[in-house]
Order: C-alpha cells, then structure tokens, then sequence
C-alpha cells in the first residue's frame, strides 16, 4: 500500500514535471495566462496521462520493442484527439483559449516520457496511479503559475479581482512573464525540496 | 510487429471515428450558436425576437440584415480592417437609420495594452469622447483629425483609426453606398479624399458629420428607401 | 579565483575603483540632466528623486534581509541605475509605476543574478523594458517639454500637452500612416539641443554626446563600442537613403540626421551599452557588439511596430557577451592554430 502512495505523491512534489523533471515546459509556458487556463491544460493533460498509460501498460506484453514508439504515440494521439473533440463539442471557450496546445499534448514529453518509463514496465493499476500522480503535478504547477501570472498582470484569481487592474503588470500575462514566473517558482521550489 | 502496429492504429482510428460521430453534431451547434450570438449581441435590444437573414456579401463586408415581424431593425455587419499589428475583425450592429448600436471585436493582434483597448474602449458609456454607440457612422474620425470627434485610445492612434476605418466601410456597405467615392449620385454628398475638409456639399458645409442638417438627412434617406425597395 | 596572485614590484594601486568610475558616469550624466530640469521642470526632479530612492532602497533591503549579506550600497552603482532608470522614463510618470521599475531593476535584472558583476543584462534596461511592456501606455505618453518657467508655475501635465516623439512621427511615415508627417517633424537642429518630447533624458542628444565625450576622455569608457554604434546607424539610414527606403521628400542627410539626434540612441550608446558588466571585453568584441546594437536598432525603427529599440537592441546584444568574450587575445607564446 505505502508503494501505491508513493507512486501517486511522487509527481507532486518529489518528481514533479514541470519543477523537478523540467518537461513540458511548452504548454507550462504558453497556456499559462490565467488561473483558469493553467488548470485546463493540466486537466486535460491528465487525462490523456491515466488513459495512455492504463492502455500502454495493458498492451506493454503485445507491443514488440522495435515498434513501441510509434504504437505509444498512436495510443496517446487517440486520446488527445478525443479530449479535442470533447472540449470543441461541450467546452468551446476553454478550447478556444487553449487552441492549438490541446493537440500538442501529444508530444508533451510528459506523456511519452511516462509511457515509457512507468506504464511499458509496471501494473495497470500502479500505472494509472502514476498517470494520476503525474498529471495532478502537471495540474497543480500549471494552475500555481497560472495564478501568479494573472494575479500579477490583470490584478484577479480565477477571475475574481483582488486589486485594481490598473495596476497590474501586463508583462505577467504575456509571454516574457511566463519565464519570469516559472524561473522564480522554480528557484523557490528548490530551495524548499532540497531542504 | 507490424501486425500489432496496424492492430492498435485499426482500434485507435475506429475509436475515433466513434466519438468524431458522438460529438459532431454538438461541435456544429456550437459553432453555428457562436455566430449568431455575435451577431444578435449588437443587434437592437440584443436581437431579442429578430430574425437574422442570411448573409449577404458586399466586397469583403458580409451583412446580416434582421427583421422583427416583418420589419427591418438593423443589422449586423462583420468587417475587417488592417490595424497595427494585423486584422481586426469587428462585427458592428446599427439601427435602421445607421446608428451604432454595438460592436464585438471577434478578433484582433493589436498591442496588449494598448491597442487591444478596441475591445471596449468605444462603447464605454461614461465617456461620451470616445462612446460610438448611438452615433451615426460613415464619416466617424478621431478627434485629432480635421473634423473628427471621436477619442481615440491613449497612445494608439494608429489601431483607433483602423477600427473607425473599419466602422463606416461597415455602415456604407450597408447603407449601400459602399463605392461612395466613386457612385456619380452621390458625387455632391461624399467625403472628400484624405485630409481634406469635411463635406464638399455646400449645403451641409458648416455642420459636423451627424448629417443632422435636413438636406443631408433627405439624402441619406432616399438612399435606403432605394436600397431597401431593391431588396 | 583561487590561485595565488603574482605580480613584479612595486604594487602600486592606480586609485581606480568601481566607485569612482560610478560616480565620473554619474558626473557625466549631469549635463542631460540639467537640460531635462529646463525641459520638463519638477517632473524631472522628483523622477530622478523617486528611482534612485527606490533603487538604492530595494538594494539595501535586499543585500540586508534577502541575501543577510554586506550591503553593496557604497559602490554607489544603484545609484546609477536609479538614475538611468528615471532618464529612460516619461517624466510624468506615475511614481507607483517607476516604484515598480526600480524594484523589478535592481531585484531581477542585478541581485537575482548575484549582484554586481554578475548580472548579464543592463539593470536599468531591465527595468525600463519592464516598464514598458506591462504599461504601455503610461510610458509612451510623453509630456512635451514645456520648459522650466511654466513647469514651476504648477501647470498641471494633461493631454493637451503629451506629443509625439520625433521617432513616433517617422515611424508614422515610414508606415505610411500619416501623409502630412514631414510637416509635424520638430526642426533638426531642436532635436539636436533638445527641448522636445521624450524620455527624462534623452531629450538632448548635445548634452548626451557632451557627457560621453567626457567620459572618453577620463577614459571611464573607450570609444569602440559608442563609435560603432553610431556609425552603424549612420550607414544604415544613409543606405536606406540611397536604395529609396525613404519616403519622398526627405533628404538623405536629414534622415540620418534625425536617426542619430532623436531616441534613446545617444543615451543607450554612451551610457547603457558601455556598462563594463554587460558588455564586451576585447576591442573587436566591443566593435561587433556595437555594430549589432547600432543594426537591431535600424531593424526595429524601420520594420518593428516599436517607433524606438534602443533598449530592446542593448539587451539583445548583452545575451550575446558571454560568446562575444571568446574573442580574446593569444596568450604569450601561443602558437596560431592551423
């Protein structure tokens, strides 16, 4: 039982993706803008992480090796194909603001990276723990440095006005914010791990 | 080993194909439900019970004509103009007579923070400088302009313009004098080239654009009775 | 670091310090000032007070409660950066905004890198482009300079009285925007004395070059990397002039003319890019680094959608040091690789 729980917080904090593994860093940057958006894209990229990695680590004895990587890509681009329909037929707004990340996701070296390292050698059910540890990562990284950027440029949280936004600071929300942001988070992350 | 591969891409396209036909049909309405919430939302009173007829294109402009119980209301018209950093894409709605009623950007790469002002900017009710909404387009300039009156957005002129540009293109294609500048008719009534002074029409010299004086109104007015009676 | 220094008798020290050449930068930077104080009046005065305030307070706070170091106020370098912070804004600026800029200067662009010496991009830049993206229309309403005299009597700054810059109004006819641009273009020889819109201290590209000339001859900085910068800007426009990149009607020597008296162009070449930390070591560094500035410059006033790109060019070309200081001289007795 204590394995299981250790697969699952593993990829909040120790083997975090975007803090500790740096990968990602694609959509950690650029959907980043609000709260809202960062905590879509995790979502979605969670989804797409427990789906491929119950369905690779059911298929992990049928696959050959030679051919894992293109089959793991298959796997994987099915299902961020499905979340873009889904989001395209009962979320337009979030699939709009996303636009073309959602089907990026598919070389999010996340999703790859933990199909091959976790998924093609473990259980179905540690795998999915993993997905979900992982993407609950990815989520909580995206939608911290989502808040930040929009807290500090439009002056709100998940769109709720804390302060003026006659004082915010645009760069926030644009893209040089978005290295500003994660480098600081990045920094702070560190210290506090390495503790 | 290709066996597997053509096995896993058969279930993976046959999966998709599945749940391309579930949701379909819900990406088509949300679509279809997205246009015309941008065009009844500059519609008058919201477009509430107007009929919105099909698009009708003029040059690059494309109008949507509304009737309520049989009557013409207005209309919403979706137009674009080059600004500062790209095309804007605005869908302004006027009354019948031509007045603004409201605009929506659909789209736009002005600056933030600048030029992305265009989004609310001109419909901002506290300032009448700068509130287009209720005006009459066709000859709308900024207040740094000879002859212009309205405020154009702190240190972004160039989008300011672009957007008013983009404005009256949309009210003359659907007042129907698009060619204006060149229509013979309408010779006496058109505004002059770039820079000039605001109306050549004697008439009417000495009165702003709203076209409040009586001859220009007279103008205006036969002008849509025919474009209507066309229809 | 660690190896033992040696060097032959005698050790005399030649009496230069870092905080000497702050302070002949600082001294060299008073002419353009004066001028902004004629211009735009108390404007410049509190300006100047507010950034090197905020400036040298955020280093202190820093150096003291972040970091529990010495604090590195006596090398008087936050000073500078205080003040070239303030000459780089509008001098009606908001004084919460220029708060902002001071802090996010000297707490990203120096302390976050380690302090001085080891930040690779000019701080008060930093701070500038800060400023100038996350509030972009407060800092491109430029005040026209309104001169001392009525600046006192207490006229209040409106919109009345903010123009466009020299800069702005080319831009504005390189575009195409605006036909009549010609006429609106301030006399050559007032945006060489100064005394037109712009930021606190570039108004004037005369007391600029006066301050940069001086600081040549004290041998503060030498003269390869302002030199090259100018003269690439020269060229530039000169060419610009000969193959027709120039709307009708102006004359080539005008042209280049307004490209070097107008902008941050004077401020950036002698003050900015020549900060020791940030720019090259070699003389034929120095010279690439300047041509570079001097040709992303060009880029930006003629195709850019910015009317200026001093600040953004500088900061371009300081990521470039690290390479640009692999130029260096042989060693004694090196052999030339073949």
């Amino acid at each position: 039982m204590s394995n299981n729980l250790k697969t699952l917080t593993n990829g909040i904090l120790r083997e975090n993706p975007t803090f500790a593994l740096v990968l990602g860093m694609c959509p950690t940057l650029a959907t980043t803008t609000s709260a809202v958006n960062g905590m879509s894209m995790g979502l979605a990229t969670l989804f797409v992480l427990v789906c491929s990695n119950v369905v690779i680590s059911l298929l992990k004895n049928l696959i050959p090796d030679k051919v894992r990587i293109p089959a793991f890509i298959v796997v994987i681009a099915t299902f961020v194909t499905v979340v873009q329909f889904l989001l395209k037929a009962y979320a337009p707004a979030v699939d709009e603001q996303l636009g073309l990340f959602i089907p990026l996701i598919v070389v999010n070296c996340i999703v790859l990276g933990r199909a091959e390292a976790f998924a093609a050698k473990n259980s179905v059910g540690l795998s999915a723990l993993d997905g979900i540890g992982m993407g609950l990562g990815f989520t909580l990284a995206l939608t911290l440095i989502g808040m930040i950027r929009e807290l500090l440029g439009t002056g709100a949280i998940f769109g709720l006005q804390i302060y003026s936004d006659h004082y915010a600071s645009l760069i926030f929300v644009l893209a040089p914010g978005a290295f500003i942001a994660l480098a600081y988070l990045m920094a702070i992350m560190n210290k506090i791990v390495k503790k | 080993m290709v066996l597997s591969l053509v096995c896993i891409s058969v279930v993976a396209a046959a999966a998709l194909a599945g749940v391309y036909l579930l949701t379909q049909d819900a990406i088509e309405a949300q679509k279809a439900q997205k246009q015309e919430q941008a065009i009844l939302a500059v519609l008058p009173e919201q477009g509430v019970g107007a009929e919105v007829a099909e698009a009708e294109t003029v040059g690059d402009v494309v109008i949507y004509r509304a009737t309520k119980d049989g009557q013409e209301i207005g209309a919403a018209v979706e137009v674009s103009e080059m600004g500062f950093g790209g095309a804007q894409k605005i869908m302004v709605g006027f009354d019948k007579e031509g007045k603004i009623i409201d605009y929506a950007i659909l789209d736009q790469q002005e600056t933030p923070g600048l030029g992305d002002h265009i989004k609310e900017w001109f419909k901002n009710e506290d300032k009448p400088g700068q509130n287009i909404r209720g005006r009459k387009a066709g000859n709308l300039k900024v207040s740094k302009e000879a002859g212009g009156d309205v405020d154009a957005i702190t240190a972004a002129t160039i989008s300011s313009k672009a957007f008013l540009r983009a404005i009256n293109k949309a009210y003359n294609a659907y007042m129907g004098n698009a060619d204006a500048h060149s229509g013979a008719s309408k010779q006496e009534h058109a505004e002059p080239a770039e820079g000039g002074n605001d109306h050549k029409c004697g008439k009417c010299k000495h009165h702003e654009e709203g076209h409040k004086c009586g001859h220009c109104k007279h103008h205006e007015n036969n002008e849509t009775e025919k474009e209507v009676s066309h229809e | 670091m660690e190896k033992l220094i040696i060097a032959p008798a005698p050790h005399a020290h030649s009496g230069d310090s870092v905080r000497r050449n702050m302070l002949l930068v600082i001294a060299a930077l008073i002419p353009a000032y004066a001028v902004s104080i004629v211009a735009f009046g108390w404007g410049a005065l509190i300006e100047m007070a507010i950034s090197v305030a905020a400036c040298v307070g955020a280093e202190w706070l820093i150096t003291k409660y972040l970091l529990k170091q010495k604090p590195t106020l006596c090398d008087c370098s936050a000073v500078l950066t205080g003040m070239l912070l303030a000459f780089n804004v509008p001098s009606n600026l908001d004084w919460w905004i220029l708060v902002i800029g001071a802090v996010f200067a000297i707490g990203v662009g120096k302390m976050t890198f380690g302090g001085l010496g080891q930040n690779p991009f000019n701080p008060a830049l930093v701070g500038r482009v800060f400023l100038l993206i996350s509030f972009p229309a407060q800092m491109t309403t430029w005040p026209t300079a309104s001169g001392f005299n009525s600046a006192i009597m207490g006229q209040a700054i409106t919109d009345a009285n903010t123009g466009a810059t020299p800069l702005a109004i080319i831009k504005s006819g390189l575009k195409g925007y605006d036909p009549q641009w010609m006429d609106k273009l301030p006399d050559l020889w007032d945006s060489f004395v100064g005394l037109l819109g712009g930021s606190l201290g570039e108004v004037s590209a005369l007391a600029l070059l006066l301050g940069g000339l001086m600081l040549i001859c004290t041998r503060v900085i030498t003269w390869h990397i302002p030199v090259s910068i100018l003269a690439t800007v020269a060229l530039f426009a000169a060419l610009m002039g000969a193959f027709g990149g120039i709307p009708e009607g102006m004359c080539t020597c005008k042209y280049v003319g307004y490209e070097l008296c107008t902008g941050g162009l004077m401020l950036g070449a002698f003050f900015m890019a020549t900060d020791y930390v940030t720019s090259p070591m070699s003389a034929w560094g120095k010279i690439i680094f300047g041509v570079g500035i001097g040709l992303i410059v060009m880029v930006i006033r003629t195709w850019g959608s910015y009317p200026e790109g001093m600040s953004f060019a500088i900061l371009m070309m300081n990521a470039t040091v690290p390479l640009l200081n692999r130029i260096r001289p042989r060693h004694f007795g090196e052999k030339k690789k073949a």
